[in-house]
């Protein structure tokens, strides 16, 4: 029998904001000197301390509901979500439950076969992030630096039915989240975090067996290796006649493995229950198109536009609308340039990018100026210097900065583009080489490489290629005998 | 009588707060939740078809402050709270249910 998965995710992420979900605590525990020093009555959850909600937490959490297309809900309330955990000082978790901020959305994802789904999105709501908590041999350490701090959870129906999809739908809220400016996406500060929910069953059935809920899914990797593995190992259980038990699943990043939290099933008992500390949220259609009205141009719409007006091709607009700033840094490029924006993306996705990643750059360290660019390629464009001199040049540029026209000139690199010049180079190569221009001529047609290897090392790589090719395609045909 | 909340129940909500307690406790509770539980049942004769939920009892709404940090307490003064500390850490058990 062959199965299918359903998939369904979760993901948790910060809120880029100065200070603290319900108090007014410094939320960049990232940069805190020392433990417990950005901490207060409210985020430590001592008796009779009172929390009041972030403005500005609130705002972006409206922002990211309208940017994955969801309803938001005028009125809305938190919640208490109670557990027993030394990460949570309070004893409980404020959240949203049944009136969460935003709900009922979408997103457009690719299934790893070229087809287009939608992902619907069951609903965004505020809560709160917990202390840090080091595991020592005996006893844990506690750090309240983060508790508090405004965390997003955004919840995905089971509508995934292939990791491919499940990677591409977290790729793309990642990438939403970076375009809104409300979350650095950056997975190894643990600012954004994944959960997937997943169930097998036999291909064409539509219905939902039990699911597991494998958590700690730190890395776009550990969400694809954990949801294959965990694929697979419920396929094997009903291949084999067993049941799948539903637990909730941790993920061993070093051994590849699901391990069962079982030992916490019991207390997944939240006992939710109105916040009684916190009036509810009531917001105006004023307000919410406010707050849609500061809506970026988002990924897919970049993408569509990058098609149209630049004709570039679905994947060459993707890569550069992947990045906001990538896709900012080539519009500026493009508004400079008189080249077409095809040999501007060509350039960005070739040099440019090996030289970032090759340096362990990104494109947010780039000091290069877009104009400095741009000149360098149309330095190019119009055969002032050949390509491999073009690549010298951005080397020198990104190493040492400068003017484009002053590196080719220092470095003699101007494109010998004077004809009669290229031919005395090309007939010199064809007299001292009477044996080549033989064999050649004899049928060794990959010798011609090597001819034209011979014209780069004379001139340095500066002529033309094309003036050379065509000049050296017929000083071989008159040699014929 | 049958209790509305049994011992086994009482059990349960003893281990979600971490609180131990004996057979006999769980007896007297399981008496004591379900006149509290009862006594507030009297609650489903009203009729409430037509009445919202209500999720708060001030008749406030939007209690909002602006996104500015202030100086939080010292450290100091926060860890003489705690039963325990280490390195500006506060120092816990480990957890019941811990791997």
């Amino acid at each position: 029998m062959k199965y299918e998965p359903v998939i369904g995710l979760e993901i948790h992420g910060e809120l880029l904001t100065n200070s603290k979900m319900f108090c007014s605590c410094s939320a960049d525990y990232g940069s805190a000197p020392e433990p417990n020093s950005n901490i207060c009555p409210v985020c430590t959850g001592l008796p009779g301390a009172m929390p009041v909600v972030n403005k500005k937490a609130t705002e972006l959490a409206a922002l990211v509901g309208l940017a994955l297309n969801c309803s938001i809900n005028k009125h809305n309330t938190f919640a208490r979500k109670n557990y027993y955990y030394p990460d949570l000082p309070k004893g409980y978790q404020i959240s949203q439950y049944e009136l969460p901020i935003a709900e009922k959305g979408f997103l457009e994802v690719n299934d790893g076969s070229e087809n287009q789904l939608n992902v619907r999105v069951r609903r965004v709501h505020i809560e709160e992030d917990t202390a840090k908590l080091a595991h020592e041999k005996n006893y844990a350490l506690v750090d309240f630096n983060r508790a508090g701090v405004p965390l997003l959870e955004i919840v995905s129906e089971p509508d995934i039915r292939t990791v491919e999809a499940a990677l591409d739908y977290a790729t793309k809220v990642r990438a939403i989240l970076r375009y809104l400016g409300v979350n650095s996406g950056d997975m190894e500060k643990g600012v954004l975090r994944f959960e997937a929910n997943i169930s097998v069953r036999p291909v064409g059935s539509d219905e939902f067996r039990t699911r597991t809920e494998i958590k700690n899914l730190n890395s776009f990797r550990a969400l694809v290796r954990a949801s294959q593995y965990e694929i697979e190992r419920q396929i094997k259980i009903y291949e084999e006649g067993g049941t799948v038990v539903q637990e909730t699943l941790g993920w061993d990043d070093a051994r590849e493995v699901t391990t069962s939290q079982r030992s916490k099933e019991e207390a997944h008992d939240y006992r939710y229950f109105p916040e009684p500390d916190l009036p509810p949220l009531q917001l105006s259609d004023a307000w919410i198109e406010s707050i849609r009205s500061q809506l970026p141009e988002l990924p897919e719409a970049k993408t569509a536009r990058f098609i149209s007006d630049f004709g570039l091709t679905p994947s060459e607009a993707r890569f550069l609308t992947s990045e906001r700033t990538l896709a900012d840094y080539f519009e500026n490029v493009v508004a400079k340039s008189k080249s077409p924006a095809k040999t501007i993306h060509s350039w960005i996705a070739g040099e440019f990018m090996r030289y970032l990643n090759d340096s362990g750059l990104s494109i947010d360290d780039v000091t290069l100026a877009p104009e400095t660019l741009a000149k360098l390629i149309d330095m190019v464009t119009d055969k002032t210097i050949g390509a491999s001199a073009g690549k010298t040049v951005l080397t020198e540029l990104f190493k040492n900065g400068g003017d484009p026209a002053q590196i080719v000139k220092e470095k003699n690199l101007l494109q010998m583009t004077d004809v009669n010049a290229i031919q005395e180079i090309v007939t010199k190569i064809l007299n001292d080489n009477p044996k080549e221009v033989d064999e050649y001529n004899a049928g060794k047609e990959t010798l011609f490489q090597w001819f034209m290897g011979q014209v780069a090392r004379t001139t340095k790589g500066k002529a033309d290629p094309n003036v050379a090719k065509e000049l050296m395609v017929k000083g071989l045909e008159e040699r014929k005998k | 009588m049958t209790q509305t909340i049994d011992t086994k129940t009482v059990k349960h909500v003893a281990f979600l707060v971490r609180l131990g307690i004996s057979e006999e406790e769980a007896q007297t509770f399981s008496g004591q939740f379900s006149s509290i539980i009862d006594y507030f049942n009297m609650l489903n004769e009203v009729d409430t078809e037509n009445v919202p939920p209500a999720s708060d009892i001030a008749n406030a709404e939007n209690v909002l402050r602006e996104d500015v940090v202030k100086p939080s307490m010292s450290r100091e003064e926060f860890l003489k709270n705690a039963p325990n500390s280490e390195r500006g850490y506060v120092k816990v058990p480990t957890v019941l249910g811990d791997e």
